[in-house]
């Protein structure tokens, strides 16, 4: 199997291969696959509690060659954007970016898969933000 | 000498065409290209003359006779042809057969086959390192048994069966017995009545021969085995298998097994050298890396290891520019991981991360030095990148985290 230039180039050069606190209340960490499918997937984002902008993202991937592709991509997609915004990266994006083949399309829903496990988990760590929308709710 | 890269280590799969078997071929494509089924003219019976001889250095390679040896198009028509051939001879003597779970695609799936004609399979289980005890055999055996296939040497792990002993077994039985022996003929020493085998499958391109051409062994004597032919035609191979001659073919096959024999000791004490410092090289530097299957009862040139908490695809990207294959599922068309390892009982995630070395005739020291420098930094590298190393790292259990893709 041949391998796209670009994940080529981000198995070469991944891009913000690491770890962020994952205690930090404004740290999000997303934990996705298992050992015995051959993939998992760590990705991690600091998000300004200010403005709710992604300030950084990092990964660690166990996985083939476009399993790391596609989380280090979308860790370069994270950075700057909202959380709501975080939301929007939809895997099909990173299949056309990547030129994945139909064979590796799991890879990058793995990665949409980390992104909103590591939301989910920011925004668990948020009992005010969660309270408040419940009153909200409740009020509403 | 400059190293010239890529490197080949992937003999198991197959390997290049040794100079000597090529210019032995040679004038069999243009020169000498008679039919060998042609008995009135010079052409015709050069060309059998050519098959003939090189019936013989196959036979002497396995300590057969000339008249065993059946030629086919590869292994997996001799595995074929030995499992059903034998299946609608014996029929009526009985309906069992017994192989193993780890045996060659060829051999499955044509047990599969009759088993939807059916015919019982009995697929025995191996142990931790690979291999099948003759117990294991002789417990499975039935009066409705009538052929036990046991490949001699594995294709992936390289483990070397206990042969001769399985074949005793068979032979107190009456139970005919067939090896796929592809892996073993060729690469370490075969005699058919040593080792009381009654079929033999080979292949001319895992010996430093041409694609397209193998052999099936067929006992004559004690007993004297009758098959089915599945190929009909012309006659040829005393019936056994039709088809015009491929005498370019089987002579590259005959000369391939001529130099076998003649270098088959030297020539694995070489390759032995050269995978144990294979091993020893990645072993001693990298820490959590286990040999898959027996240690010592296996191909001088196979080296099946898995490096944990790597993917094995990914590792294969990181040495793109040495050829070796992986257990890995994201290596294969299924999706999943090696059906070998994993009858080894060697957990998904090690199978994941497993890779095939195999070692041949024109590797050298220096290509084993340079792969094992190559290897280490990838696998150092990627274990910077993986989230299971660094679990490991700081005391994670990996086995009671519960993964969100179980």
């Amino acid at each position: 199997m041949a391998y796209s230039d670009k994940v080529v180039d981000h198995y070469n050069n991944p891009r913000n291969v690491g770890s962020l606190d994952k205690k930090d209340p404004n740290v999000g960490t997303g934990l996705v696959g298992a050992p015995e499918c051959g993939d998992v997937m760590k990705l991690q984002i600091r998000i300004n509690p200010e403005t709710q902008v992604i300030e950084d993202a990092k990964f660690k991937t166990f996985g083939c060659g476009s399993a790391i592709a596609s989380s280090s991509l979308a860790t370069e997609w994270l950075k700057g954007r909202s959380v709501n915004e975080a939301l929007e990266i939809k895997n099909t994006a990173i299949v056309k970016e990547l030129n994945l083949p139909p064979v590796k399309i799991h890879c990058s829903v793995l990665a949409e898969d980390a992104i909103k496990a590591a939301v989910r988990d920011f925004q668990h760590k948020q009992p005010a933000a969660e309270d408040k929308a419940e009153e909200a709710a409740l009020n509403g | 000498m400059a190293l010239k890269l890529p490197i080949y280590m992937d003999y198991h799969a197959t390997t290049p065409c040794d100079p000597r078997v090529f210019e032995a071929m040679r004038p069999y494509f243009t020169e000498t290209f008679g039919n060998a089924a042609s008995r009135n003219h010079q052409f015709g019976w050069e060309a059998e003359e050519a098959v003939e001889n090189a019936r013989k250095l196959v036979a002497e390679l396995i300590g057969a006779s000339s008249k065993e040896i059946v030629f086919t198009s590869g292994a997996t028509e001799s595995d074929n042809l030995a499992l059903k051939g034998v299946a609608d001879m014996y029929y009526e003597r009985g309906d069992h057969i017994i192989t193993a779970v780890t045996e060659h695609k060829a051999i499955l799936d044509t047990c599969k086959k009759l088993e939807k004609r059916g015919f019982k399979v009995t697929y025995l289980p191996v142990g931790g390192d690979g291999l099948i005890t003759p117990d294991d055999v002789r417990n499975a055996i039935t009066d409705k048994t009538i052929l036990v296939s046991i490949m001699m040497a594995n294709n992936e792990i390289g483990v070397i069966q206990p042969i001769a002993e399985i074949g005793k077994v068979c032979k107190e039985r009456g139970v005919l017995f067939h090896t796929d022996a592809t892996q073993a003929i060729g690469k370490i020493p075969f005699n058919a009545n040593e080792l009381n085998v009654d079929l033999a499958s080979f292949s001319a391109h895992k010996i430093y021969g041409p694609k397209g051409v193998g052999g099936l062994y067929v006992r004559r004597k004690n007993p004297r085995v009758m098959l089915v032919p599945m190929i009909d035609g012309g006659g040829h191979e005393r019936g056994m298998r039709s088809g015009t001659l491929n005498v370019t073919g089987i002579v590259g096959l005959g000369k391939a097994c001529e130099i076998a024999k003649e270098e088959m000791p030297s020539e694995n004490e070489r390759v032995f050298q050269l995978r144990e410092k294979l091993r020893t090289g990645i072993m001693d530097e990298i820490p959590d890396v286990y040999v898959n299957g027996h240690p010592t009862e296996r191909l001088p040139g196979n080296l099946n290891v898995s490096f944990a908490y790597v993917e094995g695809e990914s590792l294969l990207m990181g040495i793109n520019d040495i050829a070796v294959s992986s257990g890995s599922a994201c290596t294969s068309a299924s999706l999943e991981p090696s059906y070998v390892l994993k009858a080894l009982g060697v957990g998904e995630e090690l199978a994941h991360s497993s890779i095939r070395f195999g070692l041949g005739r024109f590797n050298t020291e220096e290509e084993v030095d340079y792969t094992i420098g190559r290897v280490n930094e990838a696998v150092n590298r990627l274990r910077e990148l993986s989230p299971l190393w660094e679990m490991v790292q700081e005391g994670v259990d990996l086995s009671k985290v519960q993964w969100a893709g179980e």
